[in-house]
């Protein structure tokens, strides 16, 4: 084919493929890391422990808006957006609530007592398994809907020649919903009297204590954030997907990877991290030769591009973030965005 | 002036009556078999106990640890396969393994290659360059000889020695995983080393279940040998009393040779690193070095507890090492028996598996309670899947212990002994 221009040769489908199994997929589970990952890095840089039962927090909180499903299912109609959304500052207040109880209950008496910090790890590790448990005691061990009958899961597609770029209503929604997020948080970091009282925390609590900041007041605000954030990450993730009780193991590890690429203590880093992380993971199971595939014609015969290339095979993505956590450590601990190593 | 060790003589003489009833009421050949998985724990309760309660080591990635050193007992005491030894497997894993070594030796050459003068971010690039192709030049021979395996042979089979070789060969897998993992971990805080060994034991047990050509994945290899006669030539009672004295006998030469090790200098200089880590530096002790030590001694006993444990259940599933449940069933069997204390952890591990295997049973009954009581009082219907649910309890109950134990009682049961030289 002499008039084989580079036109007709321009992978057009293949290049939407990748942006709905690559950049789109990133995008949401990075999102979703991010969600997760601000609350790690805030209670990192406050309270000074790495939160193990995050993972579980965000299914608590998904677990929220289940209940609140099943007790007001006419919500999402009478606005006409999914219930779950609709219902999900109520489950993000109730998360937020629970997370302060669950620090006045354990973790402020260890404190009070004057624990080391490695013990306040293991506590953290209790309640995990103390949330898993409880999880599981009450909704079960099977996979749920976070969807009532009423909803209807819109799917966008923007047309582009042969391919539709797809992208559903949840995830349209946690886009919106994770940049309100963000901007929320950095104007009340940098403009509000108790935003800038965490952050003096962070940075020096002896010098934020007398200066006249109530620790505990800090301590607090940083649990309704924190639980707030993980509960919106949880019911975007259980809107998108399905809901399951086992999430905890699974998504933590890439939490923390977010948490500490980002550099621990700073929000912004943990959002950055999140998505860098997301990106990495969907990339590295991504299959590349659908991009290389249309270039075939274009090569000498005797270089054949198999059938399915990856980095990672797609049993070993839980590796990813784990690898991006050790490259960290190894090579700048202090993250990308100099957060503090040792607390 | 020496007192009698009354705490621990009525712990003990509790805990002698407590496995005399359930033995009474389980029958000797149940009994006997909970005792030696007890035993086993003890044995891996005690490489914890070194970690955490002497240099204050932060593993939760135990079933990383476990299923490795498993994974070894399974590669060289599982009879011969022969059919991979005379097929083409063995050749291609040959080449596969030369490509590895010289991939390796060169990526290493050249992130050594500033001493001729290579500036560093070209050596940077090139030595991630090299590691690619490396990687790709394995994985590109990897795959093929794995699926030549497959077919032919199933798996590769093992190498037909005797079991204690495996387990010492399963403790040193483990120990030198550890070196890896505390050479990069070890200079940073404690919650960096705990995440990192929560990432290791996933990748180890995604390896083990997906390298199928290795350890037979899901399909699950048995029946690995024993160390004594099996129950076919001996019955139940007796082979499993046999395999508990050796484990016994195991636990004893460990506990002797870990309390000479504590009472000697170099016990003392590991409890000053623990006590007051500057202060200890500031003596010119190697604080990471010594860590390192602690950190690959644990994980080897950890690794021999385990290949113990899984070689007495004589079946090795890499899908059932399971964090939540055993884990942190160690994790419990340390701080609650007393973190430092040896006497303590084998309390705690003997105790905390007596109950732990009693509890199932325990709660379904409960659960079943509740359900009668609430059908008849409320005419509540209990969901369906109410026996899963019920053993969701224990992993509640696991971390409520560790809560409380931390909260309330940090020593532990047998809380340890603290030297004092006056």
């Amino acid at each position: 084919m002499p008039e084989a221009g580079l036109l007709t040769v321009l992978p057009m489908n293949e290049l939407v493929f990748f942006i709905n199994k690559g950049i789109i997929a990133g995008l949401i589970s990075g999102s979703i890391y991010a969600l997760g990952a601000v609350g790690v890095t805030l209670i990192f840089g406050i309270l000074r422990f790495a939160h193990f039962p995050h993972g579980d927090m965000m299914t608590t909180g998904a677990f929220f808006a289940l209940v609140l499903l099943v007790l007001f299912p006419g919500a999402g109609a009478a606005v006409g957006l999914p219930t779950a959304f609709v219902l999900l500052p109520i489950a993000m207040a109730m998360t937020a609530v629970f997370a302060v109880g669950i620090d006045r209950v354990i973790y402020r008496p260890m404190r009070l007592a004057g624990s080391r910090p490695v013990v306040m790890v293991m506590t953290s590790i209790g309640v995990m398994l103390m949330m898993q448990g409880g999880i599981r005691l009450f909704a079960g061990t099977g996979t749920r809907q976070l969807y009532v009958a009423a909803d209807s899961k819109d799917i966008y597609r923007i047309p582009l020649g042969g391919r539709d770029i797809v992208i559903t209503e949840p995830q349209l929604l946690l886009f919106v919903l994770t940049i309100a997020a963000v901007i929320a948080l950095h104007l009340f970091l940098t403009r509000s009297r108790m935003g800038k009282a965490m952050r003096a925390v962070a940075d020096n609590p002896d010098l934020a204590r007398v200066s006249g900041i109530s620790i505990d007041h800090v301590v607090r605000t940083t649990w309704l954030i924190a639980g707030a954030l993980a509960a919106a990450g949880g019911t975007m993730l259980a809107l998108d997907v399905t809901l399951k009780p086992d999430l905890s193991f699974n998504i933590i590890l890439p939490i923390f990877a977010a948490a500490i690429v980002g550099g621990v203590g700073q929000p912004y880093g943990a959002i950055a991290g999140g998505l860098l992380v997301g990106f990495t993971e969907t990339l590295a199971v991504f299959n590349w030769s659908v991009l290389l595939r249309p270039l075939q014609p274009l090569l000498p015969e005797f270089i054949e591009i198999p059938g399915r290339i990856t980095f990672v095979p797609t049993e070993y993505k839980i590796v990813v973030p784990f690898f991006i956590l050790l490259a960290v450590l190894i090579w700048r601990p202090t993250g990308i965005f100099r957060g503090r190593l040792n607390l | 002036m020496k007192t009698l060790p009354v705490r621990e003589l009525v712990l003990l003489a509790g805990l002698v009556a407590l496995v005399a009833a359930i033995f009474s009421r389980v029958g000797p050949a149940f009994g006997v078999r909970m005792l030696a998985e007890a035993a086993c724990y003890a044995v891996i309760a005690l490489g914890l106990t070194i970690q955490w309660g002497y240099a204050g080591l932060f593993n939760v990635g135990l079933m990383g640890f476990v299923a490795l050193a498993a994974f070894g007992t399974v590669l060289l005491s599982y009879p011969v396969n022969q059919a991979f030894w005379q097929g083409a497997g063995p050749g291609m894993l040959g080449w596969t393994f030369v490509t590895l070594v010289v991939g390796v030796a060169i990526t290493i050459a050249i992130s050594r290659s500033d001493r001729i003068g290579v500036p560093k971010p070209l050596r940077m690039a090139l030595t991630l360059v090299a590691a690619a192709i490396t990687y790709l030049a394995v994985q590109g021979q990897l795959d093929p000889a794995a699926s030549v395996i497959e077919r032919e042979a199933g798996f590769v089979g093992g190498l037909g020695l005797p079991v204690w070789i495996g387990w010492a060969f399963g403790g040193a897998l483990a120990g030198l995983l550890g070196w890896v993992m505390g050479r990069i971990t070890l200079g940073l805080r404690a919650d960096y080393m705990a995440i990192a060994t929560l990432g290791i034991a996933e990748i180890v047990k995604a390896f083990l279940k997906n390298a199928d050509w290795l350890t037979r994945g899901t399909l699950t290899v048995s029946p690995i040998p024993w160390p004594v006669p099996t129950p076919a030539d001996l019955g139940f009672v007796a082979s499993r009393s046999a395999y508990l004295s050796v484990v016994a006998i195991m636990i004893v030469v460990l506990y002797v040779l870990l309390q000479r090790a504590w009472a000697s200098p170099w016990g003392r200089m590991m409890r000053a690193i623990r006590d007051n880590e500057t202060a200890a530096a500031a003596m010119g002790k190697d604080v990471n070095r010594r860590r390192l030590e602690m950190f690959i001694i644990g994980n080897f006993i950890i690794g021999v507890g385990g290949a113990a444990l899984i070689t007495f259940a004589t079946i090795f599933d890499p899908s059932s090492f399971m964090p939540l449940n055993h884990t942190f069933l160690i994790w419990v069997m340390v701080i609650l028996g007393g973190a430092g204390n040896n006497l303590g952890t084998i309390f705690g591990a003997l105790l905390v598996y007596v109950v732990w295997t009693m509890s199932e049973p325990a709660a379904l009954f409960l659960f079943r309670q509740i359900e009668v009581i609430g059908g008849d009082l409320f005419g509540w219907q209990a969901p369906g899947d109410l026996a899963t649910r019920a053993l969701q309890m224990r992993v509640f109950v696991i971390g409520l212990a560790i809560v409380l134990v931390l909260r309330l009682a940090p020593g532990g049961l047998l809380p340890e002994k603290r030297m004092r030289y006056e």
